[in-house]
């Protein structure tokens, strides 16, 4: 009897002992992967079947659902840079943006350059949606601005051109700015627009005043605030760290679709 | 024997034949020249726990029968589609501890209201100055330092032996979510479409009507740990039945649609599914919900594993065959 027992009591000992030990194994392992350079690799394919199956199950022009004035969020919480430490930017926040002007230019017919006033005198759009943060949160608003295809109508971008590039003006405790690129099927989508408004006040300097993209069927960091400079590209190879936006180059997906 | 062994695994799953040697396990060896199908079983009268008292006296008591049975109970597409989900799952789970981690809450509906979680795990800095972890669920809360909110010294919810990466790093919690993600749904896919075809859905996985007449004798004897030997435990019982089919037609299939919910695109794309779960926050929710009835499921099933005869049932998933356990061994089983 008592050897019986013994015996059970090693025996669970030894097992709960190789399972400790395996599970040290295999979080040691993982975490070695997730520094190596094939598995990263490896991982890093994903994205490419995400977006294809996405894109594949996506009509072009598929939208984001839109709510209703009751759903906003009580509370919208901003995230990333609230107030950039940018004395270019402050000095145009402080004139109220007077002065700002939106460039827009690159492998385009008409490089063009749009003053606020000029934007809000577009046809404009608006639109409740989810803003779906990469962390897991979401928070309803109410965004009004401009269609981004508007513009890139006025400036025709060439046939070589494949991506358009928002060069914002928030910088990181670096100093290097954020931006961020769309391709031409998310940025000629009629849910993305250019607000400058959100909630019915003019935008926020917390969310990006004075204006932020919208794009509504990607997370959140797709969402470039302090928008300064549009660029059409061919390749965003050489822009930034060359991964197509600041989070990109933190190793965060550059299509954001989930 | 290795032809013998594969002109079996052509024809029915429960196709028996039997052979020796035994696996080399808590069986003993066939007693020379007698023939093996006279000998007498064991003492019906035995002292539980005292099982090496019994089977000492070798003239005397017996050994149990040494006819064994071996079925070949798990086809290859099964076989390896159980190993891909062994492996996806823990990391599943554990990069998605890691997600979880990058906001510390959950809550109902479309929206996360930061006043009105569900759930939430936090650190709180006490007056001493050290810091404590609280999960707060449904309104109450409990100290859960050193193991949500706080541990190891570091501020953060799920602790760093569960998550994958160990570290803080949401980018690649993602990378290996969503790629496991894949390999899981297209095991997934291909194990359905397999079972399907193959008939092993209506042959050995759903319930049927008599297994359903005898759900509560099951329900005692797994109770008890007494489980099924000879003709009983050549197919699923009842309750293995209803888990596993409610894991394959439930759960996973739960998980997988919420854990698509929560991707704008698809919800832009499918907007019927939204509504399913009434909004992205609920799916969340009910994602890391369905997450911790997986790991349940797993326990559960690991246990049973290891209790049913651990090795037999893990070469049974390795090389198909399961060795039938007979009358005696049943009572050997007991934990």
């Amino acid at each position: 009897m008592r050897n019986h027992s013994g015996q059970g009591i090693g025996r669970r000992r030894l097992l709960v002992g190789m399972v400790q030990a395996a599970g040290l194994l295999f979080l040691t392992g993982c975490d070695n992967l997730s520094r190596s350079e094939w598995f990263t690799r490896l991982l890093g394919k994903t994205e490419v079947v995400t977006q294809r199956a996405q894109r594949l199950i996506s009509p072009k022009k598929a939208m984001a659902k839109e709510f209703i004035e009751a759903d906003l969020s009580p509370v919208f919480p901003p995230n990333g840079n609230r107030d950039p430490e940018n004395p270019d930017y402050q000095r145009m926040a402080n004139n109220g943006f007077a002065d700002w002007k939106l460039e827009v230019g690159g492998v385009v017919q008409q490089p063009m350059t749009f003053s606020l006033v000029e934007l809000r005198d577009l046809p404009s759009r608006t639109q409740i949606t989810r803003h779906d943060c990469v962390e897991g949160w979401s928070a309803i608003g109410k965004w009004k601005g401009a269609p981004l295809c508007q513009i890139l109508e006025r400036v025709q971008p060439l046939p070589s051109a494949r991506y358009v590039v928002f060069h914002c003006a928030d910088p990181d405790e670096d100093g290097t700015l954020y931006y961020e690129s769309l391709d031409f099927d998310d940025a000629f989508h009629p849910q993305t627009i250019l607000a400058y408004e959100m909630n019915d006040q003019a935008l926020p300097t917390a969310h990006g005043a004075p204006i932020r993209l919208r794009v509504e069927r990607q997370l959140g960091y797709k969402h470039a605030k302090y928008v300064m400079r549009i660029e059409v590209v061919e390749s965003f190879t050489s822009i930034g760290g060359g991964k197509g936006g600041y989070w990109e180059d933190e190793g965060y997906e550059w299509y954001a679709g989930i | 024997m290795c032809l013998t062994l594969e002109r079996s695994k052509d024809k029915h799953l429960m196709d028996q034949r039997a052979i020796d040697p035994p696996l080399p396990e808590n069986n003993a060896e066939p007693i020379a020249g007698i023939d093996p199908v006279y000998l007498t079983p064991p003492p019906v009268e035995i002292p539980s726990g005292d099982l090496e008292n019994i089977v000492a006296p070798a003239d005397e008591a017996s050994p149990p029968s040494p006819v064994v049975e071996t079925i070949y109970r798990h086809r290859l597409p099964v076989r390896i589609g159980h190993w891909v989900n062994a492996i996806c799952l823990p990391i599943l789970v554990m990069s998605g501890l890691q997600i979880f981690n990058a906001h510390q809450a959950l809550y109902w509906g479309e929206r996360s209201d930061r006043d009105r979680p569900l759930l939430s795990i936090k650190s709180v800095k006490t007056e001493s100055g050290e810091f404590k972890g609280v999960t707060t669920i449904m309104g109450l809360s409990f100290d859960t330092t050193g193991v949500l909110g706080f541990s190891s010294g570091s501020v953060r919810g799920f602790p760093s032996w569960a998550t994958i990466p160990s570290g803080k790093w949401l980018a690649m919690g993602r990378q290996w979510h969503l790629f496991f993600a894949w390999v899981f749904v297209l095991n997934g896919v291909f194990f359905t479409l397999y079972s399907l075809a193959g008939r092993h859905f209506w042959r050995d996985l759903f319930p049927k009507v008599e297994d359903v007449r005898r759900i509560g004798r099951d329900l005692v004897n797994h109770l008890r740990f007494r489980h099924a030997g000879g003709e009983e435990a050549k197919r699923y019982n009842v309750l293995q039945k209803l888990a596993y089919t409610g894991v394959i037609f439930g759960l996973a299939p739960l998980i997988v649609l919420t854990g698509l919910i929560m991707s704008p695109a698809v919800d832009a794309a499918l907007p019927g599914l939204l509504g399913l779960f009434g909004g992205r926050q609920s799916a969340r929710t009910i994602h890391f919900l369905a997450c911790f009835a997986f790991i349940g499921f797993v326990a559960t099933h690991l246990f049973m594993v290891a209790t049913t005869g651990l090795r037999n049932n893990i070469g049974s998933m390795i090389t198909g065959w399961f060795r039938i356990p007979n009358d005696h061994e049943r009572e050997n089983e007991k934990p």
